[in-house]
């Protein structure tokens, strides 16, 4: 261990890009904190202009933080253990997210297995059913809710069954451009790359299609339409989000791939973009499981 | 070896700019002692914040009836109070030892993602603001108590909801950073040979902890996102009436909560035994039985969150089920409390300030241990819930625990941080006068909620005047002592006495190694195997 030669580890000099994107942390939050309380007040004010304000901050502070990392990176400052930090950061942040919808997959079950029930009655709550909502009948999808709001179940027949087939191919086709880089074939890369973008902006193009039909009056699935439009609209929803965020990530990793970055050793970004892409189609597989066919 | 301090490689420094001056090196750091002190400062201002809520409160509470403030600001202080205290002031004191203390112990040169580490501490004091800066709004601060149950915080919300959500949300990202910056550089960035079982115990509490922050901020982030749309977008996931349940709002909550009460008390657990085996001069008495004894105690947080929610509507099986599994957690703790004592058992004991403060921390800690033990039981629960027992337990082992901790660490790094001795006279004045009005302050609570005394009223009846008086003169005694330990620390970073590279003779660690106060960059080359092995060892 003591003879192996060192690499030193790359402390970056003083950076200005963490206190810029605090910054814009700090407008979006306070920016949406007012935007929502002038809503819910029917009131106007500059919440929604900070906000946006912040996101267009957030964005440069990344385009310019990214810059400074991939600069470094090209001119040869990262040793290995460098990406291993990389790696191992971006294993945990996915591990991260995982446990974010974890949060709404546990309300999802808990809200089927418990909370429905037991208004319908079940368990020791049966005045709870005869007292607060006598007409009231437990069953998933919740069609009526207790107070009497009805909407109709998205099926999982068509739209989500296509966009679940382009997710998984999308998974496949990263792949197949990963194998790519690592055996140095750049054409086929850019093509299987190209793909994956394809097939994910496909995904979003049904997905906003989907939504459309929900919040039609023949649907009326909106997200106020008690527990099962709640559930479907935010666990969809976020991660619509994290599909979009997904996609950008592999635009941006398609024009590095153009302007001829990664090597078949070093290709970091790559595979966190990668990463991230397998970390949505498996979200994606679970929701069509819990939220569309059971 | 007491002299063996390791010279630090000067040529190596073309890495790093020169150390800036002014404002621009604390906002655009990337150095971890920077950063370090940066959330030790920002912890005891926070501290300071937080305590000055506390003292309203208490003057409130001084006697019966209402002198100062509306019911409704009570409730606005004590849940600020409450949310200052737990995400302001201890989480980032911790951070910031972790900061300051990981890498030099680790023999690394800093921590492994140093630009996201500025941002991580960045974040703080912009969450921080967004959520004092409540109390000057239309709405007032939120008034629904640090654990937001719905639907006070929804149906009856007075409006401030979203500025609390987002500014946890923000606070979230910023622990969720810092822990993974943790865990990378623990698992990254140790030296060569230190493997995982010869780390010192005070990493390993910290790589615990940081694992519960990446696996629970999230589920906290997504249990606010649903208050959100609840309150403002017509969701009803804690509302019967659209098919949810508030119960459910306690389920998710308590499921970060839970795990959340043990991100403040294992980083305690590692200073702790750090420091009684430096002033015991004896290695930590069964170091893995710590190790596995922290793990354990880490896993079980996530199976009994329920136990904070006994009165609330359960079926029984829940009510069974979480009070054994939280009587088993008393199994780990206690291999702890034994190993400590076990630690300092025929040990050469001297009793400088960190020193006093750990012990105090292992009897008091106990204590708050043993209430909490009480509380876990079902039955008995269904008395003390809500009550000033309640509140006597956590703030045992927050305050006695956790805070004491923080303090017992301060003393034995101060040396090492600042170059000075601290003022042991003074310092000395700060531990008894902390440890006798703690007392007087949290003491007489057990009573006040054994006798029914709900928590969260500004208000009470008669009987309880006489120890509501004593609690609130220990309050204030207790606030004004901590002034003491603000005093200590700016004298010991203006001067006195030179602190040698190492001034405990009993410590060991690799942070011993380098000079007082630590130079800006220590161990850019990483320490030998033999450096490692000279600063495990006590000298005699």
């Amino acid at each position: 261990m003591t003879n192996k030669e060192y690499e030193s580890y790359y402390v970056p000099s003083q950076s200005h890009w963490p206190i810029v994107g605090a910054v814009a942390l700090f407008m979006i939050a306070f920016g949406a904190a007012n935007y929502v309380t002038d809503l819910s007040n029917e009131t106007s004010g500059y919440g929604g202009y900070l906000l946006l304000a912040g996101i267009a901050l957030v964005i440069y502070m990344l385009v310019g933080w990214f810059s400074d990392v991939i600069s470094e990176s090209l001119t040869g400052k990262y040793s290995h253990q460098m990406d291993n930090s990389f790696r191992q950061g971006m294993s945990w942040f996915i591990f991260s997210e995982v446990m974010f919808f974890a949060a709404f997959f546990g309300a999802l079950l808990y809200l089927r297995v418990f909370s429905v029930p037991w208004l319908g009655g079940a368990g020791n709550n049966v005045s709870t059913g005869a007292v607060l909502w006598p007409d009231f009948v437990a069953q998933w999808p919740l069609l009526t809710t207790p107070d009497g709001t009805t909407t109709t179940a998205m099926g999982w027949f068509g739209l989500p069954l296509i966009n679940t087939v382009l997710l998984l191919t999308s998974s496949i086709t990263a792949h197949f451009a990963h194998s790519a880089l690592i055996k140095n074939n750049r054409g086929p890369l850019k093509v299987w790359l190209g793909l994956t973008i394809v097939l994910g902006l496909a995904f979003m193009f049904f997905q906003v299609q989907e939504y459309a039909h929900g919040y039609s009056e023949e649907m009326r699935l909106f997200l106020d339409s008690g527990v099962y439009g709640n559930t479907f609209y935010l666990l969809t929803g976020f991660h619509g989000m994290h599909v979009t965020l997904g996609c950008i990530m592999l635009i941006v990793m398609w024009f590095r791939v153009l302007k001829g970055h990664f090597t078949p050793e070093n290709h970091f970004a790559f595979q966190a973009a990668s990463w991230y892409w397998h970390f949505v189609d498996v979200v994606w597989v679970m929701l069509f499981v819990f939220v569309y066919i059971l | 070896m007491t002299t063996d301090v390791i010279e630090q490689d000067s040529h190596d420094e073309h890495h790093y700019d020169h150390k800036m001056t002014g404002i621009k090196r604390w906002l655009y750091t990337t150095n971890h002692k920077d950063i370090g002190t940066l959330y030790l400062w920002f912890a005891f201002i926070m501290f300071l914040t937080g305590g000055a809520l506390a003292m309203v409160i208490r003057a409130e509470l001084f006697q019966p009836g209402l002198q100062i403030v509306e019911p409704d600001f009570f409730n606005q202080l004590t849940t600020v109070h409450g949310l200052v205290m737990v995400f302001g002031a201890i989480m980032p004191a911790f951070t910031g030892f972790a900061n300051w203390m990981l890498p030099m112990m680790l023999g690394a040169p800093d921590m492994a993602l140093p630009r996201m580490n500025n941002w991580s501490f960045w974040i703080l004091p912009f969450a921080f603001a967004i959520l004092l800066g409540s109390f000057f709004m239309e709405s007032g601060a939120p008034n629904f108590g640090w654990t937001f149950y719905a639907p006070l915080s929804t149906t009856y919300s007075n409006g401030s909801t979203a500025f609390f959500v987002f500014a946890v949300h923000i606070m979230g990202i910023s622990s969720i950073m810092g822990a993974i910056n943790i865990v990378v550089t623990i698992m990254n960035m140790r030296a060569p040979g230190m493997t995982y079982m010869k780390m010192p115990l005070f990493v390993w509490t910290f790589f615990i902890t940081a694992y519960l922050l990446i696996a629970v901020m999230p589920v906290l982030a997504g249990v606010v996102t649903m208050l959100l749309t609840d309150t403002y977008f017509g969701t009803s996931f804690f509302d019967a009436a659209g098919g949810g349940d508030p119960v459910m709002f306690q389920h998710i909550f308590w499921f970060f909560g839970h795990p959340e009460v043990y991100i403040m008390i294992l980083p305690a657990f590692g200073i702790v035994s750090t420091t009684i085996p430096a002033f015991s001069r004896k290695r930590l008495f069964g170091y893995s039985s710590m190790v596995y004894a922290t793990s354990s105690i880490a896993l079980l947080s996530f199976i009994v969150w329920a136990h904070h929610m006994f009165t609330t509507g359960m079926p029984l099986f829940g009510e069974l089920f979480f009070m054994y599994c939280t009587m088993l957690i008393a199994v780990p703790t206690g291999v702890k409390v034994f190993n400590w004592v076990a630690t300092m058992w025929r040990g050469s004991l001297t009793f400088e300030t960190p020193m006093l403060f750990s012990i105090a921390f292992v009897i008091l800690f106990t204590i708050g241990g043993f209430s909490g033990l009480m509380l876990a039981m079902t039955p008995v629960d269904f008395q003390y819930h809500d009550t000033y027992f309640v509140v006597a337990h956590f703030h045992y082992v927050l305050v006695t625990g956790s805070l004491f901790s923080l303090y017992a660490g301060a003393y034995f790094w101060l040396p090492k941080w600042t170059g000075h001795m601290y003022n042991d006279t003074l310092s000395k004045w700060h531990f008894w006068c902390s440890l006798i009005s703690v007392n007087l302050l949290f003491f007489p609570m057990h009573f006040l909620g054994l006798a029914g005394m709900p928590r969260r009223i500004p208000d009470y009846a008669l009987q309880f005047a006489d120890f509501n008086k004593w609690v609130s003169i220990g309050g204030f005694a207790f606030g004004l002592s901590q002034l003491i330990f603000l005093a200590v620390v700016i004298k010991c970073i203006r001067g006195g006495e030179k602190a040698p590279a190492k001034p405990w003779d009993g410590a060991i660690g690799l942070e011993w190694t380098v000079a007082s106060p630590a130079p800006y960059h220590t161990f850019s080359t990483p320490p030998s195997q033999q450096d490692i092995d000279n600063a495990d060892q006590h000298e005699h």
